[in-house]
């Protein structure tokens, strides 16, 4: 019991992870809340159902799929929101409900395009059988799926710390004004990490049917708490805290999950409350309380 | 006149009477008390977030707590549906209470967790494990004290205090102390407010709000699920009914529900993906273009708006 909601929870920690690293790219460069990331998610979740049913499309090549056309269609939705987003007074706040307004839109256009019923992909089509680790045995599609974040992971790590575009990113997530005086184009940069961002959420989308069951289009509201729940235990603002996050979370659900499943669902909400109030600037590293 | 008189004759007292006569003539009665009900929540939201700043995004946990104040005061200690209106409003305001270290986060970190306490509230009511209690998921019904006309009544009683109230803050001393909070706490502060005891008043005046239209809404409908009233569209449709017509007025809220409301009704129940679909676009481009809602194009024509 024990070894298996460590290591289910391991796994559904690596896949949290990337549930919630493209929120926080985002909010990182752009001091802005995606309160639609939850719907590019579920756009991505509905890309690999549909392109599965109709030309028996692997899952794993709907993940290259969507990091091309996700990143594509972040940077002209960059450019028609944000810019004008943030020449308000307070951009942060009016980020929320900006973004509910889009999280609508996109909710709306799904149900009207893919009507509002459960969806799912059978999970041998990541692999046949339970596999054998530690003697415990795991469905192969969490394993797959729990891989394949990891790579993602490694991959935003590699394009922050290794490349010349992540160092011009990073500089921006520092301090934007000064990014903006030494010569960076700051909305080039931010433009790109938005796009990154959302295809961040659609890869993660991809693997929702596999780890989080079936999938509607009015999902994204749940999963934003949850990835605002692993960003925050992270660190907000600095993407590679969100493994710490997603592993402390899905940890801590697998265990809820084994020993009190019936109270599990409540784990998320009180975990963000309670991190929030107890350790609001140490975890998340900037001030967010008032007074 | 007095502002204060003449924003009350020009808001309160029309909605009010048109609310309480409309029934004479109109037969749909559950459409003109949802209208109540969205123009009071509308008003609660503008209390705490037009005023003092704070974006209830889980606003509903107040309505539901109301709601289930009043059916569980009802249900287990047999009380008056009078009495037990007041025992929602506790729960809501007790609710409040217990959320008030909220307030000492900024922005969209208070945001998402009121959401997320609101969400945790549901989980609870809504848990089979406390059926003895809360009837879990399987809903509350009250046929006992079923009362349309008198619970109707209620309800406008308690829309009318609330529009009061907005005009009252339009139009006082603490109305301006809690726009100053708004503006600028630590400045606000420097001049003498009580920053915390001006907000935390806000905050659980606008539970009580919530509090008290949850429970005249258990009465009314009388049967409910815990996901009818902890709906997350009764934060969202009240927060973007206050936006769209514009916060820190009275007029605003009201004006929003009237107009988005009324298109819900007119398309939305029929094909509610339609008027998200309307609506996701409005808050849009409402953020953009118009952050100050409807009000603020008479605003800038120099008119006072009530």
């Amino acid at each position: 019991m024990l070894e298996y909601a460590l290591l289910a929870g391991l796994v559904f920690g690596l896949y949290f992870s990337l549930v919630g690293l493209g929120l926080n790219l985002v909010f990182g460069v752009m001091r802005i809340v995606n309160l639609a990331h939850g719907d590019f998610l579920m756009l991505g979740a509905f890309g690999a159902f549909w392109l599965f049913n109709l030309i028996h499309l692997n899952p794993i090549a709907t993940v290259f799929l969507a990091l091309i056309l996700f990143t594509a269609l972040g940077v002209p939705l960059y450019y028609l929101l944000v810019p004008r987003l943030l020449r308000a007074k307070d951009p942060e706040m009016l980020s929320i409900i900006l973004f509910f307004g889009l999280s609508q839109v996109i909710e709306a256009l799904a149900t009207i395009v893919f009507g509002p019923s459960e969806r799912s992909i059978p999970g041998r089509v990541l692999g046949s059988g339970p596999v054998q680790v530690l003697g415990q045995s795991f469905p192969a599609a969490w394993l797959a799926s729990g891989v394949a974040s990891a790579l993602a992971v490694l991959g935003v790590y590699l394009y922050l710390y290794r490349t010349r575009l992540g160092y011009l990113t990073r500089a921006v997530m520092v301090n934007r004004e000064e990014a903006l005086a030494t010569g960076i184009d700051v909305h080039r940069v931010s433009a790109i990490a938005f796009g990154v961002g959302l295809a961040l959420a659609a890869i993660a989308g991809v693997f929702a049917p596999f780890m989080l069951g079936s999938v509607t289009p009015a999902m994204g509201v749940d999963l934003n708490i949850q990835s605002f729940v692993v960003i925050v235990i992270g660190s907000l603002g600095n993407p590679l805290g969100t493994v710490l996050g997603g592993i402390v979370y899905g940890v801590s659900l697998m265990f809820m999950q084994t020993y009190f499943s019936s109270w599990a669902n409540l784990l998320p909400y009180v975990l963000l409350i309670l991190i929030l109030l107890v350790r609001p600037s140490g975890l998340l590293g900037r001030q967010v309380r008032r007074a | 006149m007095p502002r204060a008189l003449r924003h009350t004759l020009l808001v309160v007292l029309p909605v009010t009477l048109a609310a309480a006569l409309l029934p004479l003539g109109y037969s749909n009665q559950l459409l003109l008390f949802n209208f109540v009900v969205f123009l009071t929540l509308a008003q609660g939201v503008n209390v705490i977030y037009g005023f003092t700043g704070y974006l209830p995004f889980g606003y509903v946990g107040f309505f539901g707590a109301g709601a289930y104040g009043f059916s569980l005061s009802v249900i287990h200690l047999h009380m008056a549906p009078l009495g037990a209106l007041g025992v929602g409003a506790l729960a809501a305001i007790l609710l409040g209470l217990l959320l008030t270290p909220l307030l000492r986060l900024s922005g969209a970190y208070f945001a998402i967790a009121n959401l997320a306490a609101a969400l945790a509230v549901y989980q609870v009511v809504s848990n089979p494990n406390l059926t003895e209690i809360t009837k879990g998921p399987y809903g509350i019904s009250l046929s006992g004290v079923y009362h349309p006309q008198l619970s109707y009544a209620v309800a406008v009683a308690i829309m009318s205090a609330t529009l009061s109230l907005a005009v009252y803050l339009r139009n006082s001393r603490f109305g301006l102390a809690l726009q100053a909070i708004r503006e600028d706490a630590v400045s606000a502060a420097m001049a003498g407010i009580n920053v915390v005891r001006a907000r935390t008043l806000a905050w659980l005046l606008s539970a009580l709000v919530a509090g008290l239209i949850g429970g005249a809404f258990a009465w009314y409908v009388s049967v409910f699920y815990p996901d009818t009233v902890f709906s997350a569209d009764f934060s969202i449709f009240a927060i973007v009914f206050a936006l769209f017509g514009g916060v820190a007025t009275a007029t605003g809220p009201v004006l929003g529900v009237l107009i988005l409301y009324g298109i819900y009704n007119a398309i939305g129940i029929s094909t509610p993906q339609y008027f998200q679909l309307i609506y996701g676009l409005l808050i849009m481009g409402l953020v953009l273009f118009l952050p100050n809602g409807l009000v603020s194009l008479l605003k800038r024509r120099g008119i006072d708006v009530p």
